[in-house]
């Protein structure tokens, strides 16, 4: 497997409140490699728009990084001075915010704003910026593009605005793309056109996209791996198949049968008891545990680490987190657990091949 | 009224909304009035102890119509009867003051339904004291615990304010609030949509458990197909305005007739659709103020023909479709 | 991307899960020692400073008539030998007349005591009368909206094309041309309030009424139409509690002008009379003998209504950033 485009490792976030410092982000690793969509999934409190924005040094005051490393390309970028940041941001990582008009400034036309872009992060001509301003409209799907350039903002509907923030952001040719509920505010029929878009794009380009949302149904059909976030943290990351269809983590179990499906008929909803706790009051051991229909007595104690439960056994002296493997952040699949009860999902945990992941 | 009556029936019910310009702009710039036709024609009926789903995308007029089913806007046409009491005729104003217990609502934004400064108890309790309901403060006291109970929350969370509550726990309390004037005729407008998936499971959960137990009507809005599929009897699809379809909860989901639901329910990402690439369909809802003539779904359906451009569909045997009625529906 | 922190998850911990566990509520003042708004006061040192002044002054003025040396209004107790006397300190003063007294032998200490009360009094009743008025017809012109609200705001409008003062001057210049000079002290007091009310009710109008537009097209209202309430039972218990907190600055920063209005107005002479003075009156009569070199009679009105105002402005100025969650 090649070096992975995105490398986040052990990250840890804080709010400084008065009421003391308080984890947003508690100890979250994963990659994401060349061409791929890494879905961030969760529910609203789980971190996942606090993990984007700590990518893209984007954390808003009070928040901030207090440890562990982002890579992006190898080289390490959370400790990079603001300035040489802001040029990382916009030349190697593009972003896709959940609103396009905010993302957009009304007062320029949207063939401007790409074209001051490109021209920011490469030393293209005005006339050959505006060309390459122009194929990516055409790119994105917009049709005329040679004379919509001209056009401004509030003259594109919902769905046509998205596009243009997504040729915004590939303007620079970005090694990454974090997309941040970027279908969250358009109708159903769009959704689908924006969705099927960036993973063409994705795929053309080979960038790599974090796409973070809370609509299960946008990662299914989007992303290739999936990170459940639960509390700050990551409770099971894999392939997206494997997430949805056979979840390990009893949260990712009970958020997928939690979820109407169109095939589905009527019937009763899995429902997982109370809410997600509050990052005040954030239960030792297991974030899950009192929710958990699992819960043992170590979960109560005993914080979770990522467990691999991929069958392909890590190369020695490689980082496994690098080779996308399956993880599950739940003591059901530790192998040295005595006392644990029967997992939540079908196969007994002896049947994977269960390996601690090193979280430095 | 007999058992076979439905229980709400709408008929031919129209809202314009006025859009204009303030009168001296329009003085200056000689622009003429503009008007929003948010509703056109939408005629549906509810039986007793059913769910009727109305769903639609943004700018389909789903929640005007919750909003008029109501009472709380005027229809510019039309009529909504409830229990075959007119809830806009001026001669039945005496019947309908009693019917208002009877017709309550439950809200999109669970901070925005709730009054912050006022306690959870007097909050369940207003609709108690509006309608004289029961007298005296134990009794009512009494009253707001034991509807507390039954949504899930504790009596003694009567004693808190909203803030102290997450999105789910305020709901529960709206539905307590809702069911506090002996409600029997709920209308959910998007009521799960501002909520995390797995409270949002609890909330749908609720909501079943509370019409099996007491044999609830409701009229549920929701933009969210997966959501209506679970919870809808009955489901009526509307576009701009227009119902274009209306039909047994699974019987739409099924076997969609209306090009709009089909290409709807193709479009929903969805669990079940793993990695999937298709060909999404083309084109956005236009602009309600100045929607296309004939079928308004006519500049992006595959089967459009001259007819669709000029000529309005009515809506027959459950779907509002040209192609359907010609027989021109693939398969 | 919005990084800010979820306000539910940085509220304090809720026991989750559907039962809650009983908690008992807190009370009121319990709540305020929680509330942001007492942790920005805690920060703001020259909040803490206004707020002790202003208490002192407050103090001052209401318990005057139990701490002043004097009565000033009382002629009997003046006597014109002690008259122009100079601060206690200064080479001629005289106990007990700590600040001095004026052409009349009055203690200026006493009259500046009285002074600040009256002064007082008169500006928190302007600021009921002009709150009064403003929220009435703030709350009534963004409740219903339409004729009621163009009607109002078009007579705001034009108000606030007039000073305050000018407002004043002819409320007060009508009333006395009605009345013909006879008026008693407690109708002249009475005067000033009601045209200090007058001049100032529109600024809260305009603030309750964009309030009271948003709230209204809350769901709680519609929750409370549903349920058949009229609407005056909804403006009273559901808007107007909700509205509320902007009022709070504008009443703070107001009680502030209806002082000075008060002052102006009777240091022009429409105000009090000599007998029973005002801060601005005693500015007014001090005026006269600042150039005989008699400054102790005008100064020391002059620091308290400076005083009081800036303490009172200050205050002002830090609730309306403290609740404003824009500069947070």
């Amino acid at each position: 497997m090649s070096e992975p485009i995105l490398s986040v490792r052990d990250l840890r976030v804080a709010f400084e409140t008065r009421r003391g410092s308080l984890p947003a982000i508690d100890g979250v690793s994963f990659d994401i490699g060349r061409g791929e969509i890494l879905g961030v999934v969760g529910e609203s409190g789980a971190g996942k728009s606090v993990t984007g924005s700590a990518v893209i040094g984007l954390l808003d005051p009070p928040g901030r990084i207090v440890g562990g490393e982002i890579r992006l390309g190898g080289e390490r970028i959370d400790t990079l001075p603001p300035e040489r940041m802001r040029r990382v941001r916009g030349r190697r990582i593009g972003m896709i915010f959940q609103d396009p008009l905010t993302s957009l400034d009304p007062l320029y036309r949207v063939g401007e704003q790409i074209v001051e872009t490109i021209r920011t992060h490469t030393d293209l001509s005005a006339r050959a910026a505006r060309t390459r301003a122009i194929d990516l409209l055409a790119e994105v799907g917009i049709p005329a593009p040679e004379r919509r350039i001209d056009g401004y903002p509030h003259e594109f509907s919902g769905g046509m605005r998205q596009r243009v923030v997504i040729a915004l952001a590939l303007a620079a040719e970005p090694e990454l793309i974090i997309a941040d509920e970027p279908t969250t505010a358009l109708d159903v029929s769009v959704q689908a056109q924006v969705i099927t878009l960036l993973k063409r794009l994705c795929r053309e380009h080979g960038t790599a996209v974090m796409l973070v949302t809370h609509d299960m149904g946008v990662i299914a059909e989007a992303a290739d791996r999936v990170a459940v976030m639960y509390s700050g943290r990551i409770a099971e990351i894999g392939p997206v198949e494997a997430v949805v269809r056979n979840p390990r983590h009893p949260y990712a179990v009970g958020l997928m049968g939690a979820i109407p499906t169109l095939t589905q008929g009527s019937g009763r909803l899995a429902q997982i008891p109370g809410a997600m706790p509050r990052l005040t009051a954030i239960p030792p051991g297991c974030a899950f545990h009192p929710r958990c229909p699992k819960v043992f007595g170590r979960c109560r104690v005993d914080r979770p680490e990522p467990i691999r439960t991929d069958a392909a056994p890590a190369r020695t002296g490689s980082d496994p987190a690098s080779s996308s493997p399956s993880a599950v952040a739940c003591h059901l699949y530790d192998p040295d657990a005595a006392d644990r009860p029967a997992p939540a999902g079908g196969e007994p945990p002896v049947a994977f091949h269960a390996e601690p992941l090193q979280v430095r | 009224m007999s058992a076979a009556a439905p229980y709400v029936e709408v008929d031919g019910l129209r809202r314009v909304f006025d859009v204009s310009k303030p009168w001296l702009n329009r003085m200056i710039e000689r622009a003429p009035r503009q008007t929003l036709k948010a509703v056109d024609g939408v005629a549906f009926s509810i039986a007793r102890g059913e769910t009727f789903a109305l769903v639609g995308e943004s700018g389909s007029g789903k929640s005007t119509v919750a909003r008029m089913v109501v009472g709380l806007l005027p229809p510019s046409g039309g009529e909504v009867r409830i229990t075959g009491i007119s809830m806009t005729d001026p001669r039945q104003a005496a019947a309908r003051r009693r019917l208002r217990a009877r017709i309550q609502m439950i809200f999109q934004d669970p901070y925005a339904s709730m009054n912050p400064r006022w306690r959870v108890g007097a909050i369940v309790a207003e609709p108690i004291r509006a309608f004289d309901l029961i007298q005296g403060e134990a009794a009512i006291r009494a009253r707001v615990g034991a509807l507390l109970e039954l949504v899930g929350l504790h009596p003694d969370d009567a004693r808190k304010y909203p803030h102290a509550f997450s999105g789910g726990q305020r709901q529960r309390i709206a539905i307590a609030r809702a069911l506090a004037s002996e409600a029997e005729f709920l209308v959910g407008d998007e009521p799960t949509s501002a909520l995390d998936v797995s409270v949002q499971a609890q909330i749908l959960n609720l909501m079943r458990d509370l019409q099996d137990r007491l044999g609830l009507t409701y009229l549920f809005i929701s933009h969210n197909l997966a959501v209506v599929r679970h919870m809808a009897t009955r489901v009526g699809v509307m576009y701009l305005g227009r119902l274009v379809e209306v039909g047994g909860g699974r019987e739409i989901f099924v076997q969609p007739r209306h090009p709009y639901t089909r290409m709807l329910l193709d479009a929903v990402p969805d669990l079940a659709h793993i990695g999937r690439s298709r060909v999404p369909v083309a084109g956005e809802i236009p602009n309600p103020i100045d929607p296309p003539p004939g079928c308004t779904f006519n500049p992006r359906c595959p089967l459009a023909n001259a007819r669709c451009r000029s000529e309005v569909p009515e809506l027959r045997n459950g779907v509002a479709c040209h192609a359907a009625e010609e027989g021109r529906l693939p398969a | 991307m919005s990084t800010s922190v979820d306000e539910a998850a940085l509220a304090p911990p809720l026991p989750t899960g559907a039962p809650l566990a009983p908690e008992a509520p807190r009370s009121g003042f319990a709540r305020f020692l929680g509330s942001d708004l007492w942790a920005s006061f805690q920060r703001s040192k020259l909040a803490m400073g206004a707020l002790a002044v202003t208490v002192l002054l407050f103090g001052l003025a209401f318990s005057a008539p139990w701490i002043a040396p004097q009565n000033p209004y009382d002629p009997a107790q003046l006597e014109l030998i002690n008259s122009n006397l100079p601060p206690l300190w200064a080479a001629d003063g005289q106990a007990p007349f700590v600040l001095g007294t004026d052409d009349q032998g009055r203690d200026v200490l006493s009259a500046v005591l009285y002074g600040l009360r009256l002064s007082l009094i008169i500006g928190l009743l302007g600021v009921a009368v002009s709150g009064t008025l403003g929220i009435a017809l703030g709350l009534v012109a963004g409740y219903f909206g339409g004729i009621v609200d163009a009607v109002v705001m078009r007579v705001a409008d034009v108000q606030l094309t007039f000073p305050a003062i000018l407002i004043a001057l002819v409320v007060d210049g009508v009333a006395k041309a009605a009345f013909g000079g006879a008026l008693d002290t407690n109708a002249t007091i009475l005067l000033i309030v009601v045209s200090i009310g007058l001049s100032f009710w529109v600024q809260y109008a305009r603030t309750v009424r964009s309030s009271v537009m948003v709230e209204r097209g809350k769901d709680y209202v519609q929750a409370a139409r549903l349920i058949g309430l009229s609407s005056p039972v909804i403006m009273v218990r559901h808007v107007l509690p909700n509205v509320t907190g902007p009022v709070f600055v504008i009443a703070t920063i107001n009680l502030a002008l209806a002082i000075i209005t008060e002052a102006t107005l009777s240091f022009l002479g429409t105000g009090l009379p000599e007998t029973m003075p005002s801060l601005g009156t005693l500015i007014r009569t001090g005026n006269r003998f600042l150039f005989s070199g008699e400054w102790w009679i005008v100064a020391f009105p002059g620091a308290a209504l400076a005083g009081l105002v800036l303490a009172i402005n200050l205050l002002g100025d830090w609730l309306r950033d403290a609740l404003n969650p824009k500069l947070q």
